[in-house]
This record gives structure tokens, sequence and C-alpha cells, in this order.
């Protein structure tokens, strides 16, 4: 089973939930796709063994075969091509590697060269979750390529949980769509609030089945999220208090589930109802 | 007139709760809310709408079936894999609108549309007028809704004479921080004590630094690892980036956020409202001396 933890705010909990889900469970694969800022690696002191960078292709312009003729300039829809007085100038932080001008170019004086756009580091850990990473190069735009690649890491043999990166935008849609199932985790406040709506939206485009966590839960203000999802017929899967300790094991990188073994269990039953919610949609599909 | 950018590497630490009280105490500004996938500050400052105007800047390709043939040269040229290898038909939300397959299709089969990126809102507030944002879900090319949402305000600013445009910035490094930063004079760090709070904040300074912008920072939540607090601080020194604050773990806070209030505003005395004015006074000063 493949499910996918995300947001549409940032700093909700994520990372909390999969990390804890993934220490609850046996056979199990994380994979860390917010690649912009990875942070399940604090949580897991992992010991980084393999690492492969992401590469993508940036134009090269040969001058002495260019003629000046600007169709790849004008073919470009990202403004990574300009004319200066009768050279070709390429700016490869908003090249999207299309590879149009190296094809539009009557004079075949366009070749392409390989540039880092980011890292997938593999780690193992005592906790024996097999941990992967996905890491944008600093300065790099575009996540989404990197987060491809780390999905082929996936392992059909485990349950894969997958760390995706917050919003409703391509790198969380990379993340999240081939999933079974999307964890949806929130807090308690009007910015949750919004936030989770959008999240939900992109769900229900998607049609991928989901459930909400609600992080930092405090008894008398959870009701704004548990009204909307309520009168939206959407799951609660589980409500993880607020408490100080909490915030304290999270600045530290301490996963909770190591100091509380009732949140390993309500995790662990929270995958069983994602379980038995997946095979029901394999089901009637 | 100066523009300075909240942003913060990870999410949550507390950019819109920072932003929304400072401009309380600027009082006389334009607001600019750049972090379009999942804005906020509208929930905290209550704006009232002027003007909503579609903005349209993703491109699409589309396909006119009656003149495909199935040669399949589009699944071959396309590199973002939204090209269905066997119907190719074109997968809306992998197509980068690059116009690779229109120009390679041998039928004119295929074209770009322009497509709704998302909504943007000239509003005003009780501080000053403020321009905001909505990016369509599942939308691509935030980055230019951004930069649409920063020029915007900072036109209202040279408009109406306004000193400051403050600008709310969204979690990550990537294209619409990149966006929300660019020819800004000024960044505001918010960063928190915890590992995550702080390796995050490590990796978007080194964007800021990489475009040469001066950078204040905020330590929120301080006291909940004052351990973390002070490497930030050592890290910050090294970095020669100016502590302007840290903020206190306090519930008060969250309390006024849930009723859509501002601590600043509500409850002057408090403590956190009380370090919060000193940030405002130091950030204040620190643009004064931009001039």
């Amino acid at each position: 089973m493949k499910i996918t933890v995300l947001s549409g705010k940032g700093g909700t909990g994520k990372t909390t939930v999969s990390v804890n889900l993934a220490l609850s469970l046996d056979n199990v694969q994380l994979l860390d796709a917010d690649v912009e800022e990875p942070n399940s690696q604090y949580f897991l002191h992992p010991n980084f063994d393999k690492e492969e960078s992401i590469y993508r292709k940036i134009p090269k312009i040969d001058q002495e075969k260019c003629t000046s003729c600007r169709k790849c300039v004008d073919f470009c829809e990202y403004n990574a091509l300009a004319m200066m007085i009768d050279e070709v100038l390429v700016f490869p932080e908003i090249c999207h590697s299309c590879g149009g001008c190296k094809l539009i170019c009557p004079e075949n004086a366009i070749t392409e060269t390989d540039r880092e756009l980011g890292v997938l580091k593999h780690a193992t850990n005592k906790y024996n979750v097999d941990f992967w990473q996905g890491e944008l190069n600093i300065g790099e735009e575009s996540s989404v390529p990197v987060i491809e690649a780390l999905k082929k890491k996936a392992d059909p043999n485990k349950d894969i949980i997958i760390d995706a990166q917050p919003g409703t935008t391509c790198p969380t849609i990379e993340a999240v769509v081939d999933s079974d199932y999307g964890i949806l985790v929130t807090e308690p406040t009007p910015f949750g609030l919004s936030d989770l709506k959008l999240a939900a939206e992109l769900m229900d485009e998607l049609k991928i089945p989901y459930g909400v966590i609600i992080n930092r839960a405090e008894e008398d203000s959870n009701y704004i999220i548990e009204e909307f999802c309520n009168e939206n017929d959407i799951d609660i899967l589980l409500k993880i208090p607020f408490k100080r300790k909490y915030a304290k094991l999270y600045s530290e990188g301490i996963p909770f589930v190591l100091k509380e073994k009732e949140l390993k269990n309500d995790l662990q039953k929270v995958f069983r109802q994602i379980g038995s919610v997946v095979n029901e949609e394999n089901h009637s599909n | 007139m100066k523009k300075i950018t909240v942003i913060s590497g990870k999410g949550g630490t507390g950019k819109t709760t920072v932003v929304a009280n400072l401009s309380y105490l600027f009082n006389d500004l334009v607001l600019a809310d750049c972090d379009v996938d999942a804005p906020n500050l509208h929930l905290l400052l209550n704006p009232k709408n002027e003007e909503s105007k579609v903005f349209k800047s993703n491109k699409l390709a589309v396909k006119d079936q009656s003149k495909c043939i199935d040669c399949g040269i589009c699944y071959d040229v396309c590199r973002f894999n939204a090209v269905d290898p066997i119907s190719y038909d074109i997968d809306s939300y992998k197509c980068e609108g690059c116009g690779v397959c229109v120009a390679m299709c041998p039928e004119d089969a295929l074209s770009l549309k322009l497509l709704d990126t998302g909504m943007i809102y000239n509003s005003t507030t009780r501080f000053g007028p403020m321009v905001h944002a909505n990016l369509k879900i599942g939308s691509d090319n935030s980055g230019k809704l951004v930069s649409e949402v920063r020029e915007k305000a900072t036109k209202k600013a040279e408009q109406l004479n306004k000193e400051v445009v403050l600008i709310d910035g969204s979690p990550g490094i990537g294209c619409p921080v990149i966006s929300s930063i660019t020819g800004v004079d000024l960044v505001l760090f918010v960063t928190e004590p915890s590992k995550s709070g702080f390796s995050d904040l490590k990796r978007v300074a080194q964007v800021i630094k990489h475009f040469n912008i001066p950078a204040l920072a905020v330590i929120n939540k301080y006291d909940i690892n004052e351990k973390i607090s002070e490497k930030i601080e050592e890290y910050l020194i090294n970095e020669e980036i100016e502590l302007v604050g840290k903020i206190s773990f306090s519930s008060d806070i969250v309390d006024y956020l849930r009723n859509a209030e501002l601590i600043v505003e509500k409850d002057k005395d408090n403590k956190v409202s009380q370090e919060i004015k000193s940030i405002w006074k130091k950030v204040d000063k620190r643009l004064q001396k931009l001039n």
C-alpha cells in the first residue's frame, strides 16, 4: 500500500505523522518527497550509504554555428533564452529543460549539457525503516523531476509512506498522484482549516481517498476541523493532542512513538483503517 | 519605498502571524501575500475586496482529435511524461506548456492554450492596501502569480507614496520563494528552535545569500528549546544576519489567532506583544538605514 502524507499548510505535522507511522509498522519504506526542505532525516538518525545525482538538460549554444535567427529565443515559453546583440544567452535557472530550442534550431547550433538539479540519498537506520530522501539543490526552482526520480525507488514489496511538500501545486501532486490513500494533516486554527479545504479539494480532483489527522489538537478548538470533516463526510483518523512535551521532543528530533506506546497503537489502528478503505475502494473499482 | 519579505524555509514557524502583527505596528503600509499556494494573511486582517481579476499565465497543450493521426511524435518529444503512450492524450497536471509537441506535430493537431492560473485581489485593510491571490489548485507557474502580486503591491506603494511594502512569503526554497524575494530590499527570517527549523533556515539563508539580499531574523517560540536557539544565534552571528528578536512560546498568541485578532493590538502589555514591538522597532530602524 502506498500512502502519501500531505497538507495545504506547512508546519502542521506531515513529517511527524510520516516518521511516527513508519516507525509503527513493519516492512515499510519512507520516501521524503519534501525535497525543498527534507526533514524526516532529523528523526531517523540515518547513516547515508548511497547518493545519486539528478540531472537536467540545459542548452549550450555553439556560437560558430549560430546565425542569430532568434528562432530559439522566440520559441522558449519561459524566457530562458535572450538575444544580446547577436549572441544567444542562456539563463539556466529558469530553463525548464524541455529541449525545444535544440529541436527548433535550423543550424543544429544547440547541444545540451547536464546540470545537477538535486540528489537522492538512501540511508540505513537502527529502526529498520528503508529510507530515501530527495533534496533539491539551492537556487534551483523545480522540484518535480527530483520527486519523480525519488518515487522510482519505491519497493513494491513494502508498504510505502511518502512525506510530501506542503501546498497544492505540482510538487505535491507529483508526490501523491499514484498513491492509494492520502493522509491530510492539519491543525485546529483558521489557517489550518483554510488550507485543509484546499488540500481536500485537490484530493477530490485527483480522486484519491483520504482522511484527516488533527495535530496539536485541543478540545475547545477541534470543532472547526470536525465540523468541516462531518459536513463533507471526511474520516478523522486521529487526533494528536497538543503537548509542550511533544514540541520539545520534536525540536530535538525524537519520534514521539519512542516515548509513547499508546500513539504507536493508535497509528497501527489508523494504518489498518486505511487498509480497509483502500481494499473497499479496490473492490468497488 | 522599501520592500521586505518574510520567509522561513520551514512551514508553520509563524510567518503570517508575525506579518499581521507587524502591519499593525507599521500602521501605514502596503501588504502583499505572496504565499499564493496557501494564503492566510487575509484570515487575520479581514480585508475589504475592491477588485478581483483572473490571472492567466499557464499554458497547456490541447489536441484537436480530428487532425491527430496517432503518429506518436508528441509522446517521443515530451520530456515531462505528459503524453499518454497509448492514447496520446495530454495530462494537464504534467504538461508544462513548453510547446515542443505543438512545434513538432506534423499535422498541426496541437496548440497551446492559455489557462487561468488563479485570482488576484486588490483589497484594503485597516493598515493600508493589500494585494493577495489564490492559485488555482494543481496549477503550475506559481512564480508568475507571485511576481504579479509583488509588482502590483509595489506599484500601489509608489502611487500612494507609502514607505513600506511588507510581503508574506511561502515555505520552501523553490520557485515561489525565489519570486517573492526578487528585487526586495530586505528579508526577515522567522525561524523556530527545532532541528528541522534550523536546517531549513540554513537552506533558505543560502538562497538569500545567492541573491545578495540583506537579512534579519526572528526566533519564534525560542524557549521551546533554548539550546537550539543558542545554536541558531551563533549561526546568525557567523552569517552576519542580525537577530532582531525572540518571541516566547505562548498559548495567548494562538488564542488571538483563533479569533482572527492581533495580540499586539488587543493585549499591548502581553510579554509577546512587547517582544514583537521591539522586533518592529529594529526592523523599522534597519529599513530607514537602507535609504
